[in-house]
């Protein structure tokens, strides 16, 4: 694996990337392309990359690398170009705030608090998964119930597993690839429930996730009460009339001990509201020129920040 | 080992009474069956503190609750939890309730409570732009509070332990005999003696008298949906937003928590199972739906988290308070609303009913008033974040996003108690947020693992079965 560049972060930097994933790396690339001399690419995680660390499936860089590649494969690539490029890189490191003068704040555990200044930054942040809450699933509030997102990283990046009898709510793609990771890890996936009439995800997922291995896709069907006081012991589930309202006399229980939500992403935008860059409420993103400048002066936004993409592709781009 | 008293119980009403009683010479234990204390009603706590108007004087609590309303300025500057006196207003819709609030304001009047002012729209429309036109009028009650229940009753239970309350987690009590003034209390870990015992185990407290043969009372739960919005609602109120009351309840609320988030509820429903902790469609409706007619900028999409409670209401409506036909055995029961309002007073009863009933009660030269107040590294100033984040590193280490905790709140959390990664949300605000858990959840499994030398897969949420994630053996499952 490549190992950030140990870098003195100082001085004023012509485009300060909050966020290492595949939109931050791209963009800092893009602006040292475009001739800009000093990038830094400030990254939360002990290593740049995003997400694609933890999505240890192929798929990635059809489009970009001309090849198949798997998540790490995407971002040590580009990681490498990024590098090449003399793009500085600092991991392990949190941005608190960045103010309308460009001063971000940053915190570690290396450097502790500290302000640098910037003459153009770039809202790279990705996305955080909807949750519970977002849905609002009566019932209990048992252990068992998480992100798909967060059971990839306890699967992928730390070796456990999320329970031992799942059921996903939602086909988004990441609940469709975690039905097929379990499915391999041992674990029993019950099936995949999801309120549409048809599935979310990539219909390639679809196939190779779920019907390559006899998992039962439920659509037009949702989850409609979770029980269980400490973990997960079963969830009814009903099927959704036109209007998407549960068919309640037509409900049935699902014995598991874990729910995963595959239920969409939201654009990250703390950040964004501290600067209170003019927000879309649609897409929950930030209204972007077709420079991709925010209607702050000086600051950008891309990728997931900005939309939700299907691939990591077209986040890239 | 025989103690003097044996509390059972650890939500705020057990531990503000086990802190009120370590100022004197005493042995004393509390038992809790949950993994931490404050974990069954208090965790389900709206968060106020009561002005002092809203309960009639010719009720126990409603003598409690403007006593006990004033206790807590001292107690917060003691212990330091979250506590601010924002103040509420009671708005009313109608004419109807136009004479509701007259009567709340003479109420208070009456009971000595302070500040109280009826607004007219004009006035609300200044100080709260952002309620309904349809607000006729509202008496604001500047001795109204919210507080961080979590963190009060977390703090209460360390400044007893500090003045030698032993904490027993994780044991219930099934059994319990008396003879020749000694009891014995039998639990799921082995029996405990004391002279005295009290009974403050909340929706279970009418089993625990049943246990002791003094059954008087029984508790009707009733449960309570709360609904906690996004962050980026702050602000929408300035103060607790109350409805009218009626007879049966002081209706659904708006609350600008003490933490800054905005909690709509509770909904009050009879329910038959004490655990019945589950939240509903239409508990969500009927909250939203009250809420916008008073705050109409509020809406269910904004909704980031909810949870239930269940109140442990008595037959008669009113508090339990006081000794029994058996002798060392008093009850602290049908503590509801205003019931953590009322909590220090009821310490203070409680401990004079001791007295009375033969315990010999010597203040401690060496007792220690204070806990140390936890950092909170997100409401540090620039300069102190610096400043915190060179001394210790681990403070420059992030473990939570959505609200900025440090690893070193996290470790802090764990040094003074918490075992689980609810403790660390409820002392910290870690996995609290807008995302839930999503980023922080490996991070204090870790924390906690290293700190209390477990494995991983050993952490839980709350104790008990709650295991969060299980172990990849060669063989398959564990």
């Amino acid at each position: 694996m490549i190992t950030t560049k140990a870098t003195q972060v100082g001085g004023v930097y012509d485009v300060v990337v909050v966020g290492g994933g595949p939109a931050g790396m791209a963009a800092a690339l893009g602006a040292k392309e475009s001739g800009a001399q000093r990038v830094l690419i400030i990254d939360r995680e002990k290593e740049a990359g995003g997400i694609l660390w933890q999505c240890i499936h192929a798929g990635f860089g059809l489009h970009y690398f001309k090849e198949e590649l798997t998540g790490p494969e995407y971002a040590q690539r580009f990681l490498a170009r990024v590098l090449e490029h003399d793009v500085d890189v600092v991991s392990d490191t949190y941005v608190l705030d960045i103010d309308r003068n460009k001063q971000v704040k940053l915190m570690s555990g290396t450097s502790g608090v500290r302000i640098i200044a910037a003459r153009t930054a770039v809202l790279a942040m990705g996305a955080r998964e909807r949750t519970r809450g977002a849905i609002r699933i009566p019932g209990t509030r048992p252990a068992g119930v998480m992100t798909a997102g967060l059971a990839q990283k306890f699967v992928n990046l730390l070796g456990y597993l999320p329970g031992r009898r799942v059921v996903l709510l939602g086909s988004g793609d990441i609940g469709l690839i975690m039905a097929r990771r379990l499915t391999l890890e041992g674990v029993e996936v019950v099936g995949v429930f999801e309120i549409m009439p048809h599935a979310n995800g990539l219909t390639r997922n679809v196939v190779q996730c779920l019907h390559d291995f006899d998992i039962p896709l439920h659509l037009s069907t949702t989850v409609v009460h979770i029980h269980g006081r400490d973990r997960v012991e079963k969830v009814t589930v009903a099927p959704v009339d036109s209007s998407l309202r549960p068919v309640m006399d037509k409900r049935w229980d699902v014995p598991c001990d874990t729910l995963l939500l595959s239920i969409g992403l939201i654009p990250e935008n703390e950040l964004s509201r501290q600067l209170n860059v003019r927000l879309d409420p649609v897409t929950g993103g930030p209204v972007v020129s077709s420079t991709m400048e925010t209607s702050v002066d000086g600051v950008f936004a891309c990728g997931n920040v900005v939309h939700i993409h299907d691939l990591v592709d077209f986040v890239t781009q | 080992m025989l103690y003097d008293v044996l509390i059972i119980g650890g939500g705020v009403i057990g531990c503000a009474i086990a802190r009120e009683l370590m100022r004197f010479r005493v042995r004393a234990a509390l038992v809790e069956k949950e993994c931490e204390v404050g974990f069954g009603i208090s965790k389900a706590n709206s968060g106020i503190i009561h002005g002092g108007h809203h309960a009639s004087p010719n009720t126990l609590k409603g003598r409690l609750e403007w006593e006990g309303n004033q206790m807590w300025d001292q107690l917060c500057a003691e212990l330091g939890f979250g506590f601010k006196r924002i103040g509420e207003l009671t708005v009313a819709l109608d004419d109807a309730q136009l004479a509701t609030l007259a009567r709340l304001q003479e109420q208070g009047i009456a009971k000595g409570v302070p500040g109280l002012e009826m607004w007219l729209p004009q006035r609300i429309r200044n100080e709260e732009p952002n309620l309904s036109a349809a607000v006729l009028a509202a008496l604001y009650a500047p001795t109204t509070a919210v507080i961080n229940p979590y963190e009060a009753c977390f703090a209460l239970a360390e400044s007893a332990c500090r003045n030698g309350l032993e904490l027993l987690t994780e044991r219930s009590v099934t059994a319990l005999s008396a003879a020749d003034g000694v009891w014995t209390a039998t639990t799921t870990r082995g029996g405990l003696q004391t002279r005295f015992v009290i009974n403050a185990a909340g929706v279970y407290a009418d089993r625990i008298a049943d246990l002791a043969g003094v059954c008087s009372f029984t508790i009707l739960p009733r449960k309570g949906e709360e609904y906690l919005l996004d962050r980026r609602l702050a602000g929408i109120v300035k103060r607790i937003i109350f409805p009218c009351p009626t007879p049966v309840s002081k209706g659904i609320l708006v609350i600008p928590t003490y933490d800054g988030t905005i909690m709509v509820g509770p909904t009050a429903e009879a329910v038959d199972d004490r655990e019945d902790l589950t939240t509903s469609l239409a508990g969500a409706e009927t909250v939203f739906a009250a809420v916008q007619r008073v705050v109409p900028g509020i809406s269910e999409r904004d909704c980031i988290a909810e949870f239930a409670g269940v109140r442990a209401v008595t037959d008669s409506e009113d508090f339990v308070i006081g000794p029994t036909g058996k002798k060392g055995f008093i009850n602290v029961a049908g503590i509801q609303s205003p019931g953590l309002t009322a909590a220090p007073a009821i310490a203070r009863m409680v401990c004079d009913m001791l007295r009375d009933e033969g315990l010999p009660l010597s203040l401690k030269a060496d007792f220690v008033v204070s806990v140390p107040k936890p950092v909170h590294f997100a409401s540090l100033s620039t300069q102190q974040q610096i400043e915190l984040a060179a001394r210790d590193p681990r403070y420059g280490h992030i473990a939570c996003r959505c609200e900025t905790v440090t690893e070193g709140e996290v470790v802090a959390a764990i040094q003074r108690g918490a075992r689980t990664l609810d403790g660390i949300k409820f002392r910290t605000r870690a996995g609290m947020g807008r995302c839930q858990g999503g980023f922080c959840t490996t991070r204090c499994m870790e924390l906690l693992a290293r700190e209390l030398n477990v494995r991983v897969a050993a952490v839980t949420k709350r104790g008990g079965g709650s295991w969060v994630i299980c172990e990849r053996t060669d063989e398959g499952l564990s």
